[in-house]
């Protein structure tokens, strides 16, 4: 199964480390302008959301490029820009309805998420909180679902 | 650069309305770390100590340090740095929020602001393009409201730094508020800006910082987060409590300033602690940039008489809004706390200055028709009103704004100011808490907790247990505790880390940022020579050693209750000693020896 990092944004401070831990390892720069994830702070309603790219199973990126710079590996499921193949025209870009490949200027390619290349990502590394986990399995949505279930067990009587 | 630094300062003449950009002078960047000392340095060479803190002489600077844009502690912070009009003396008010590295990515490591407009105006930043527009439409309005506007018309991902209308009628304690909640707080850094005629900076990066050696910066990072994260104070109570955890801890020890200092328990410290602000108001925590701690407290009102959201109250906002004038009401202080933020005033000095107004009504020295209303300790409502007309010029408020050194002067009573050198002691009672007596007298801006924070010993035990009572020893932990806190402080991290890593890491992470191989030793020198440059500065502007004092009541008046009860400062005791240690003369002035050894003669 594909591994995915899991956002759960109840556990997010907005501290923005992941953009810095990810710009660092991937641009050589803190520079949350080159991060792949994207911490977004909602003060007002006290909200701090984090996103990233999903890896999709049929990427729209993938299907949009002209050169097939765009792959998803079978086996680690990661959806990869081959930046010798990538001319830069932003056709991905435009496809991707969730805004998680970009243009980069000072590169002149694509770029998005990797996962960090089969290491652990360096956002999921660095995240104080675990908001940010790496998994195969969604432990996530199933602590969610359990405590659900916790609440309708608690709920039921004696018969 | 790729040495933590973008290599360029921005300098801004208001008078000619010019942007200019020039080089990073880096021997003294390697001199003076970053941030506060580098600053320093800067405000040192080009303004003279005597000048009039609110002429177009003298000058704004906004500094980073070489960290500030990077992770590995709590990197987000700068500094504010120009000559106090509260005070006198050389003032550093520090923040965090986002705006700091922002500045960082636009590519300045630090604006230094000179002259006066001749109208309102508000400097743009957009990476390498910066120009100042005009901002008549943004004069008058909250630091809400004027971070929106700004934002509207320049850029959705801009981040604000501005003053209120505080800063612009000439409040003493203005300050300057970035990302709406965060305060380069003390010493009216605000009233300056006011002065000047410049609303806001606004900036919007898109760059990134480069460190020397990104190895050895990763790995002291992930070392300073183990060690931050298994500390009980970063790790665990800043996260949960924020700093209102102190309420309850001060109060037990028996040093927390009440009713204008009269006492040092509060009977009402409770329902003002960390732990009912969790309770009610507090709807989740939050970090600034890159920061791990997350001690920041958002909070919305939910109360019939007021309400509001935002961050804080923070540990001294609670002291100083309710046991300093005797308030037990969390709604009243969260809203003045709020009211603070939005017109761009510290908290400290605004709360400290209406717990001394309420002591000379009590006196007798001030009428109820002079106020337009009575204003007894633990009127809450008293006090939000004064908080309110003191952000908008009116009545009475105008004699707030003076802060409460002028306030208390004005009736013939200056030693009823808990102040030193003008700025209010925070909530800590030097009395129960000795070594940050001497800290108060000593601290080159004044009665200021956050240039040597001898409460991490004497109360927490970080690093080691000190007994509070004890006077002995003190002077050599506050300067090793002033000269660290001079490091950090010009770095651009935050202070909070310091409870659970130490020289050591500072040591290795500006080496690994800067390409260089700094000693321990060679980095508290350079705390050293900050805090020595700082002083002769105070020294030339007239602030002389005589200052170094607490009010009348730290030294006279016995504590009379709490675990302290029957203390008094033994400044005496250790003032001495200080001057020694600091290898200053017995007359607290710097040696010319001492000034050639960190290359200040």
């Amino acid at each position: 199964m594909q591994k995915l990092i899991r956002i759960e944004p109840a556990k997010c401070v907005g501290c923005k480390t992941c953009e810095l831990a990810c710009s660092f390892k991937n641009a050589g720069e803190f520079a949350p302008s080159r991060s792949r994830i994207y911490n977004e702070i909602f003060l007002e309603e006290a909200k701090f959301i984090t996103v990233t790219c999903m890896q999709c199973d049929e990427p729209w990126c993938e299907k949009a490029c002209p050169k097939n710079a765009i792959t998803k590996d079978m086996t680690s499921g990661v959806v990869e820009v081959d930046a010798v193949k990538c001319v830069g025209c932003r056709t991905c870009v435009s496809a991707c309805p969730f805004g998680m490949i970009k243009y980069v200027d000072c590169t002149g390619k694509a770029d998005k998420c990797n996962l960090c290349g089969g290491d652990t990502p360096e956002c999921v590394a660095f995240c104080p909180t675990q908001c940010l986990t790496l998994g195969e399995e969604d432990t996530p949505l199933r602590q969610k679902m359990l405590r659900f279930v916790n609440t309708m067990k608690d709920g039921q009587m004696e018969v | 650069m790729d040495n933590g630094w973008q290599g360029k300062i921005l300098r801004v003449d208001l008078t000619a309305g010019t942007c200019k950009t020039e080089a990073l002078n880096e021997e003294w960047a390697k001199a003076y770390i970053g941030g506060r000392g580098l600053a320093s340095k800067y405000l040192v060479d080009e303004v003279s100590p005597d000048v009039e803190p609110m002429s177009p002489e003298n000058k704004l600077i906004m500094a980073t340090g070489p960290l500030t844009g990077t992770y590995g502690a709590a990197n987000g912070r700068y500094m504010v740095i120009t000559k106090s009009p509260l005070t006198g003396t050389i003032a550093s008010s520090n923040s965090g929020g986002y705006f700091p590295c922002e500045l960082k990515y636009a590519g300045f490591d630090m604006i230094i602001f000179e002259g006066k407009s001749a109208h309102p105006v508000y400097l743009q930043i957009h990476n390498d393009k910066a120009e100042l527009i005009g901002a008549l439409h943004l004069w008058g309005k909250s630091t809400k409201e004027t971070e929106d506007a700004i934002l509207s018309e320049f850029h959705g991902d801009a981040k604000v730094a501005c003053i209120g209308p505080a800063g612009e009628i000439g409040v003493h304690f203005s300050c300057i508020i970035n990302d709406k909640h965060r305060a380069a707080g003390r010493s009216g850094v605000g009233m300056v800006m006011g002065s000047k005629n410049l609303k806001a900076v606004a900036v919007r990066g898109t760059g990134g910082v480069k460190v020397a050696n990104p190895k050895a910066f990763r790995d002291v990072s992930l070392e300073a987060y183990g060690m931050l994260k298994e500390n009980p104070v970063t790790g665990e109570g800043l996260g949960a409590l924020g700093t209102p955890v102190l309420v309850n801890v001060m109060n037990q020890s028996g040093g927390l300033p009440t009713r204008n200092a009269q006492s040092g328990t509060f009977e009402g410290a409770e329902a003002i602690s960390g732990e009912t602000l969790a309770s009610s108001y507090l709807k989740r925590n939050k970090s600034c940039m890159g920061c791990i701690i997350s001690c920041g407290r958002v909070t919305k009102l939910s109360d019939a008489r007021y309400e509001g959201d935002g961050e804080g109250p923070e540990y001294e906002t609670l002291w100083a809004f309710g046991a300093a004038c005797g308030i037990s009401d969390l709604a009243a202080i969260t809203k003045a706390n709020y009211i603070c933020n939005e017109a761009g005033m510290d908290t400290i000095t605004a709360g400290s200055t209406i717990g001394c107004a309420m002591e000379l009504f009590e006196k007798g020295l001030i009428s109820e028709e002079e106020i337009g209303m009575s204003l007894n300790f633990g009127d809450s409502d008293a006090m939000v009103k004064l908080i309110e007309m003191t952000a908008k010029g009116e009545g009475f408020g105008k004699k707030i704004a003076l802060g409460s050194y002028r306030l208390a002067e004005s009736y013939g009573v200056p030693e009823l100011s808990m102040s030193v050198k003008k700025l209010e002691f925070p909530a800590y009672d030097a009395r129960a808490v000795q070594g940050m007596g001497l800290e108060y007298a000593t601290s080159n801006r004044g009665a200021c907790h956050v240039r040597g924070y001898l409460i991490s010993p004497e109360i927490l035990g970080l690093p080691e247990k000190l007994d509070p009572a004890e006077t002995e020893g003190k002077a050599g932990w506050l300067k090793i505790f002033q000269d660290f806190t001079a490091v950090v402080d010009s770095a651009g991290v935050c202070l909070f880390t310091t409870f659970g890593i130490g020289v050591p890491q500072f040591t290795k992470f500006c080496n690994a940022a800067n390409g260089t191989d700094m000693s321990d030793e060679d980095l508290l020198e350079a705390g050293d020579r900050i805090y020595n440059l700082e002083r002769v500065f105070n020294l030339k502007a007239g602030i002389d050693p005589s200052q170094d004092k607490l009010p009348k009541r730290m030294l006279e008046e016995p504590l009379p209750d709490g675990p302290s009860k029957g203390d008094v400062c033994k400044l005496d005791q250790m003032l001495p000693d200080y001057y020694d240690v600091r290898g200053w003369g017995t007359d607290g002035i710097p040696t010319e020896t001492k000034l050639q050894s960190l290359g200040l003669a």
